[in-house]
Formats: C-alpha cells, sequence, structure tokens
C-alpha cells in the first residue's frame, strides 16, 4: 500500500489544504534549519579550530545566519557585462528549488510497524495522512532525479558569468557530480534491492523492527560507506570541495554572483546538506525508527528522526575540519576504480542474497552458493580490473594535475548506463 | 479537468521547447530549450501513470545526455551564436522539409490507427496488434505494477535487446577510449606529443 492514505478517497479542498499546509510548513522548517545549519557550521568549526567564531548577533551568535541573509538582501546586484542575462538569473533558482524538491520524499515523523497494513500515519484535522510532502510511487529516484537536475543550476552559473574561474569551477562540478552519481545511484540500488521498494515510506517501514533490520546492517555497511563518500562529493563539501577551491578558483561557480542571487547558492548549498543526511537517515538508520517512551508517542519518531539528523550534520562538519582536499585525479580515481567496482561487486552479492532468499533455499546452500559465486565473481572482476588498470597505466603519460577525462578512467565493461543488478545476476 | 489542464500546460511547454530548439541562436539556450521540452513528457508520463518512466526521462535525459550536451559545448566554445548559413549542402532545406513532412504524415497515420485500434473495439483487432488489455493496464494502478511489469518484461520477453543494448554501450565506451587514446592526442594541448610518435614517447618515459 502505497501513496497518501490522504488521496485513498478521492481528493477534496480538505485534502488539498492539508498539501499546502505541509508544503508550507516543510519549507518553513528546511528554511530555518538552513540557517541553523550554517550557524552550526561555522560555531562548531571554530570550536574545532580553536577560534570563537561568530559572537555578535544575538545570544551565541545565533542571529548570524539572519544578519547574513539581510545584509545579503541589500547589497548590489552585480551583473558581468558579459554574461547571459537570462541564464544568468536563471541557474541560482534551479539549485535552490532541486534542493528543496529533494526533501519531499522524506518522512519525518509517525510511528512505523512491520505489521502489515498501513503504518507510519498521524491524523490531522480528521484525516489519516503520513507526515512527508510527497510519497511518489518511484521514491527514491526522486532524489536521483534532483540531484541530476541541481547539476544544471552549478553548470548554467559558471557558464553564464562568462568568465574563466567560474567556468572552471562549474565544468570540474559537473564532471564531479556526473561521476559520482554513478556511485550514488548503485549506492540506492543496493538499499532497493534488500528493502524491495522505491517508496521512501515503506524503505523506513522495511527498518521498523528493530536496530537489526535498518538496512545500514542488512545492505552490510558497505553501501552505507559508499553513499556517504559520494554524498559528500554531489555536495561538494570537504574533502571534495574542489569546485570551489579557493586558492585556485577564487570562489567557483559562483564568483560573479553577489546579493541575493549568491545567497540562494549558499542556501542550496546548506539545504542540499541537510537533504542528503535526511536521506541517509531514511536510507540506512530508520528513518523515524526508535523507542517511544510516554507522552505524545506521534513525537518521539520525529524526535528520533531529528537527533540522527543532527548526527550527520556533525559528521560534515567534521569531515570539513579534518580532511585536507583531494587533488582533482585523486578524485577521479576514488569515483570510477573503487567505489563503483566495489559497488558493483557488491550489488551482485546483494543480489545473489536476495535469490537465496526468495527461492527459499537452506542455510548450507546459502553459503555455498553465495560464497562459490561471490569467490567466482570477485576472483573475474579483480583479474579483469587489474589487468585494465595495468593497461591503462602503460598507456598513460604522466599528465598534469586535473587532466583525467571520467571517460577514461572507466574500468573495462563498468559502463554506468550499463550498471545496475540485471548486470550482475 | 485536472488532466485536461495538466496535459495543456506540459504540451505547451514541449511544444514551445521544441520550438525553442529549432529557433534559438544560441546552443546552449537551444540545449535548454531541450530540457523543457523533456520536463514536459516526463510530466505527460506522470499523467499517464507511468511514474518510472519520467524518473527516467528525467535522469537519464535531462540530468545525462542534455548534461553530456552542454558539456561539450562549454568545453568546445561554441558557445556563441553559430554561422549557419555556411556549409549547407545542396538542396538541404528541400530535403529537410520533405523528411519533416513524412515524418509528420507517419506521425498522424499512427496516431489515427492507434485512435481506431482502441475505439473500434474489436478485440481480434487488438490481438493482431499484439495488445493484449488485462486489469494490469487499467489506469490508477499502483507502482508496484509499473515498475515490476517493465521488469519482468525487460528480464523475460526483451531480455536478449536488453543484453545486446548493454553490450552495445561497452562497445561504444571501449570504442571510444580507444579512439581518444590513440594517436596521443591530448586535449589540454600544451605539452601534448606530436601525434605520430606519442606511443613510443609514452613506452620511453615509463
Amino acid at each position: 500500500m502505497t501513496g497518501d492514505p490522504l488521496f485513498a478517497d478521492g481528493v477534496d479542498w480538505g485534502d488539498i489544504g492539508i498539501m499546502g499546509i505541509k508544503v508550507l510548513v516543510a519549507f518553513a522548517a528546511l528554511l530555518l534549519a538552513t540557517m541553523f545549519m550554517i550557524w552550526f557550521e561555522r560555531k562548531l568549526i571554530s570550536d574545532m579550530q580553536h577560534r570563537i567564531g561568530p559572537n555578535v548577533a544575538g545570544p551565541w551568535g545565533l542571529l548570524q545566519a539572519f544578519a547574513d541573509g539581510v545584509k545579503f538582501f541589500f547589497k548590489e546586484d552585480l551583473r558581468p557585462a558579459n554574461a547571459d542575462p537570462l541564464v544568468f538569473r536563471l541557474a541560482p533558482y534551479i539549485s535552490a528549488v532541486t534542493a528543496f524538491v529533494a526533501f519531499a520524499i522524506v518522512p519525518i515523523g509517525g510511528v512505523f510497524t512491520d505489521t502489515p497494513g498501513r503504518s507510519g500515519t498521524v491524523t490531522l484535522f480528521g484525516k489519516e495522512t503520513i507526515l512527508q510532502v510527497a510519497d511518489p510511487p518511484v521514491g527514491i529516484l526522486l532524489l536521483l532525479a534532483m540531484s541530476s537536475v541541481a547539476v544544471y543550476g552549478v553548470m548554467l552559473a559558471g557558464w553564464s558569468s562568462g568568465s574563466k574561474y567560474p567556468l572552471i569551477g562549474s565544468v570540474r562540478a559537473s564532471a564531479q557530480a556526473i561521476s559520482y552519481e554513478a556511485a550514488l545511484g548503485m549506492s540506492v540500488v543496493a538499499v532497493v534491492i534488500t528493502a524491495g521498494t522505491l517508496s521512501t515510506h515503506e524503505i523506513v517501514r522495511a527498518q521498523a523492527g528493530g536496530v537489526d533490520e535498518w538496512l545500514l546492517i542488512t545492505t552490510g555497511f558497505v553501501p552505507f560507506l559508499v553513499f556517504l563518500i559520494s554524498a559528500t562529493a554531489e555536495l561538494n563539501r570537504p574533502p571534495f570541495d574542489l569546485v570551489e577551491a579557493e586558492q585556485e578558483l577564487v570562489g567557483g561557480f559562483h564568483t560573479e554572483y553577489s546579493s541575493i542571487r549568491f545567497a540562494l547558492f549558499f542556501l542550496a548549498e546548506f539545504m542540499n546538506v541537510i537533504t542528503m543526511s535526511a536521506i541517509m537517515v531514511t536510507l540506512f538508520f530508520g528513518g523515524t525508527a526508535g523507542p517511544v517512551f510516554f507522552g505524545w508517542t506521534w513525537l518521539w519518531p520525529t524526535v528520533w528522526f531529528l537527533a540522527k539528523v543532527f548526527a550527520f550534520l556533525f559528521v560534515f562538519v567534521w569531515f570539513r575540519a579534518t580532511l585536507p582536499r583531494l587533488r582533482y585525479d585523486q578524485l577521479m580515481s576514488l569515483g570510477w576504480k573503487v567505489l563503483i567496482p566495489v559497488m558493483l561487486f557488491w550489488l551482485m552479492f546483494l543480489g545473489l542474497r536476495q535469490l537465496v532468499i526468495d527461492q527459499g533455499w537452506s542455510p548450507l546452500q546459502e553459503v555455498v552458493v553465495v560464497l562459490g559465486v561471490s569467490a567466482v565473481g570477485l576472483a573475474l572482476g579483480w583479474t579483469l580490473l587489474a589487468a585494465a588498470l595495468r593497461a591503462a597505466k602503460r598507456n598513460t603519460v604522466i599528465e598534469d594535475l586535473g587532466d583525467h577525462d571520467p571517460e577514461e578512467m572507466m574500468p573495462a565493461g563498468a559502463s554506468p548506463d550499463a550498471a545496475g543488478p540485471g548486470e550482475d545476476g | 479537468m485536472v488532466e485536461v489542464v495538466v496535459f495543456a500546460v506540459a504540451g505547451a511547454a514541449c511544444l514551445v521547447g521544441a520550438v525553442g530548439v529549432v529557433l534559438s541562436r544560441n546552443p546552449v539556450h537551444a540545449a535548454l530549450m531541450l530540457v523543457m521540452t523533456l520536463f514536459g513528457i516526463a510530466v505527460l508520463f506522470v499523467a499517464l501513470q507511468a511514474h518510472f518512466i519520467a524518473a527516467v526521462q528525467v535522469i537519464v535525459y535531462a540530468g545525462a545526455i542534455v548534461v553530456l550536451f552542454l558539456f561539450v559545448i562549454m568545453l568546445l566554445g561554441v558557445d556563441r551564436a553559430a554561422e549557419l548559413s555556411l556549409g549547407a549542402l545542396p538542396a538541404q532545406r528541400w530535403t529537410a522539409a520533405a523528411f519533416g513532412l513524412g515524418g509528420a504524415a507517419v506521425l498522424v497515420w499512427l496516431v489515427a490507427a492507434v485512435d481506431r485500434i482502441f475505439k473500434g473495439a474489436h478485440s481480434y483487432e487488438l490481438e493482431r496488434a499484439g495488445i493484449v488489455v488485462t486489469e494490469a493496464d487499467a489506469p490508477a494502478t499502483s507502482y508496484a505494477t509499473d515498475v515490476s511489469a517493465i521488469a519482468r518484461s525487460l528480464f523475460s520477453e526483451y531480455v536478449y535487446a536488453f543484453e545486446l543494448t548493454s553490450l552495445l554501450l561497452i562497445v561504444a565506451v571501449i570504442g571510444t577510449v580507444i579512439l581518444a587514446r590513440r594517436s596521443g592526442y591530448s586535449e589540454h594541448g600544451g605539452e601534448s606529443a606530436p601525434a605520430e610518435n606519442a606511443p613510443a614517447s609514452q613506452e620511453a618515459r615509463q
């Protein structure tokens, strides 16, 4: 049973009103969370670097993000003479809108159970509904769609500025985003194979049985690690922030932007961090799962959800404070030569396990089949990959940094288009 | 009512985008117009309850293929209005017009034929056309039939076509790598070796 139970009995004006409220609340909450995240990141990173950080605007500098926002509003909106006026204006909106839309599929509350029938719903104004803006049948694919559309924002911003550094920054950003989207998509496939559904609501429900049913554990940690690394790269967060490497590119793709248009990019960036954290919690950490103690039972899942998201926000800031930036060729070889082959193998493994479960084989058969096929597959894949890498090494001139073309870095047989569970089964 | 509005808006977006692709003088604008058309088509798919196809439409076409177009446009620096009047083949316009009209005629004929089959409503006609209308084809099916129906036909009925297509893609990728590597060509210029003796010099540097 998927989809919002709100619309199960047709659509009336009350339903539309509830949807409106949900969208507004989600938007306001995400904006507030973004402002909090800006403050949190600055404060936390100051702490890690033995600085004080923002401390003037409001108590503990809490109103700093608000002050920044006001300042952005009143600054002059500059546009370079060479800029393409239409595209220059369009780009920040693409970034901001995609950042928000991807959040719509995250369930932010509701008590989930693994019993058949409906669960994870709450009652609003006498109508049963789910605590997420949308539960489309394609579910998690919306995240992939939005993250691939978000590339346009960055790319067009860099191109339309009519300036060198933004163009370099945007070309880097697009190459990085396209490369890591493959690994990101494959780790999502691992989740989808194991949970057996695309809908985020159902994915959360598949994890409702307890910590041992969290997809982090049932998919075997590797997809989560790959997702975390690729998500960091997709977000252009350190250590993958080559896109706006300040020492080389001034400010990357948004160098020429000022005032409210720059604020939109800034907002989109932080919004994406929150969205990705929320998606990670949804996919691997049980979403809203957690013990319900006392009082309002509907409140606890939201509390657990927020706590988990908060932990990931901390991790992202921690990365930034700890890890040095990768070189461009290291970035590409990590994506194409490590993450994608590892995920391909892991998908084959998960597919086999799912086959064993579906066929109802005995544990002995399971071990023999999974280990046997995995060993053969691993040996074959490893040999081919090693041969391909050796051939590539023999043919490669030592090139300048950043001279790698993602197409050339691909190991034989790992085509992003053809990658998927079907290839391995 | 809602369906009519959705169809009108999405259809208008498709048409405006399609016309824009042809009329834009700037290649980047043309590519963006193409994205608009693709989004319109995705919305039409959603209206037809084909959610998975809609998502794939956005991910693959808007998210990968047009991004690749833009990438090439930006890297090759053809992002200024191209001079289109030069280099036209003889009789190009007339040939194009003829093919365009022919394509339009085929399209109209197809739509009319499908319309007749579904409205004419003789089951043997449907059968001859290879169309089996079952419960699953009824509107408002859940995603389970959408995604799993596609998966089922992809991995059973059309499995050879599917595997051959993936093979084709791999061949294309390998071919591209070989073509790009062959002559020691370096797109970043500067210190690239002369084309003829590049492989030898690569060996020497090892």
